[in-house]
């Protein structure tokens, strides 16, 4: 058990230190949700109805923008080869990388997400809502990202492939993502049935997410 | 002959060039008489007149692109379980093919659905899954094409086609509960065909006369392929052995078969 909570510290750290640290996400999120005012006009009844939709690609992107880091920056210096070698199950190895990876940031991403639905004009119980469901259904882009990830990672710039790859992926999460989020109410049907296949989605990434990247992983070694 | 056999390159070379002959001739009378009912047997239809004849390509070509979909992940596991060579070599002659059909699927069904529809693209649920498995097919071919060594591709290809597959599922579910204007399957159902045997005949041709075109183009495909990677592993036999040779003949020492 230590060495797994030895794990998630060094890729949180890591993930916090390297490449601007986490906030970078959440400055390039702040960035995507500023510029759609520009692109749809800044009228606030039309930013409200799209806004849920406005956060969840936002968080989408953000997502796709550090993935490639996932496994990259491991492989680089070697000690990618050093846990396939470890004896240790990959599974679990790339399973506690995308937990840390998402802790450090996905979750700001989350967090972030009530002050920037302020910017699109969504009332409160709307703000819960997208929170709510980002907050269920990020971790499914980060796991089904990773086997993207994995696939890439012998590539020198496979970020954008990696989002070609990954965006399809991603599609049955975002239409369950929005459809909860611009729900009416929290108790109706309308919220329970996106929000239970969602959290599905999250739970069926968990196994396929780990299972499929560590597969990609092995093969990818020299 | 069992399928272990064909891992031997040059059987499966052998075979194709028996086999291919026929299918193509096959390919050639099915198209001859698919055709033939589709344009002068077939009755027109009495809302969709003339037009409704793009069906006998549409129809077939969206089944070739889902057909192509499923060889594709049968051989990432064959690839996958059997580490057979030739399952390597069967997707990744797969995609191109799958992605073409995909796109006919969608050009022809753009073509038809303006003057039925009144317009080229909606996002009903069936036309989205055939656009996002089109990409799907794209960013395939594009990893088939970033990696250089073929095993690894193949592997590393498997991998991603298979959890495509898982994808394909649940997209064409989530995407009908998010959005439905196509009409429901109307060949395969519980009670039977919904569509007259006048119209149904023509069809059924077509879609025989597409599979064998599949089959001719796979194989050709296939064949080209071993190809490719044999005069691939010629040319770095070639490339390992020429610096030895041109420095042989300069200093005359090193001995010219020094790898």
């Amino acid at each position: 058990m230590n060495w797994m909570k030895v794990l998630f510290i060094r890729e949180y750290q890591l993930a916090n230190r390297v490449g601007g640290g986490a906030l970078i996400g959440v400055l390039f999120f702040l960035a995507v949700v500023t510029i759609f005012p520009f692109g749809v006009g800044p009228d606030m009844i039309l930013l409200s109805r799209i806004g849920a939709a406005i956060l969840w690609i936002g968080a989408l992107l953000a997502t796709l923008l550090g993935l490639d880091r996932l496994f990259q920056a491991d492989r680089e210096d070697g000690s990618l080869e050093l846990l396939v070698m470890s004896g240790r199950s990959l599974e679990l190895v790339v399973l506690i990388k995308c937990a840390a990876h998402w802790a450090a940031t996905g979750l700001p991403l989350v967090l972030a997400t009530p002050i920037l639905s302020l910017f699109v004009g969504l009332d409160f119980r709307s703000v819960v809502l997208v929170t709510l469901t980002l907050l269920v259904g990020a971790p499914a882009l980060t796991l089904v990202g990773a086997v993207g990830a994995g696939v890439t990672v012998s590539m020198r710039r496979g970020g954008v492939l990696l989002s070609i790859l990954v965006i399809p992926l991603a599609i049955p999460i975002l239409i369950f993502g929005v459809s909860a989020a611009t729900a009416g109410a929290i108790d109706s049907n309308n919220f329970f049935v996106p929000f239970l296949f969602l959290c599905a989605l999250t739970l069926f990434g968990l196994v396929v997410g780990p299972l499929a990247a560590a597969a990609a992983l092995r093969v990818s070694g020299d | 002959m069992t399928l272990y056999d064909l891992a031997n390159p040059t059987r499966f070379l052998k075979l194709v060039k028996a086999v291919l002959p026929w299918i193509i001739v096959a390919t050639v009378a099915a198209f001859a008489v698919g055709l033939y009912f589709a344009f002068f047997v077939a009755p027109e239809d009495y809302q969709q007149g003339q037009t409704v004849r793009i069906m006998f390509v549409h129809v077939p070509a969206a089944q070739l692109a889902l057909m192509c979909y499923a060889m594709m992940a049968l051989s990432s596991i064959g690839s996958l379980v059997w580490k057979h060579p030739l399952a390597d070599v069967s997707a990744k002659a797969s995609a191109p093919i799958g992605a073409a059909f995909t796109f006919l699927a969608l050009f022809s069904g753009a073509v038809w659905g303006k003057p039925m529809w009144g317009t080229f693209w909606v996002w009903d649920a069936r036309l989205t899954s055939f656009l996002v498995l089109l990409i799907m097919y794209l960013g395939i071919i594009a990893l088939w094409k970033a990696i250089e060594d073929p095993i690894k591709a193949a592997k590393v290809n498997a991998i991603i086609t298979l959890v495509g597959m898982i994808n394909v599922i649940i997209i064409k579910f989530s995407v009908e509960w998010w959005n439905t204007l196509h009409q429901p399957p109307s060949i395969i159902r519980a009670d039977g065909p919904a569509i007259h045997s006048s119209i149904l005949i023509p069809l059924g041709l077509m879609a025989l006369a597409f599979v064998l075109l599949f089959v001719t183009l796979h194989l050709m495909s296939m064949r080209n392929e071993i190809m490719r990677r044999r005069i691939r592993a010629m040319r770095m036999r070639a490339a390992s052995v020429a610096p030895a040779a041109s420095s042989s003949t300069v200093t005359k020492a090193a001995p010219a078969g020094a790898r």
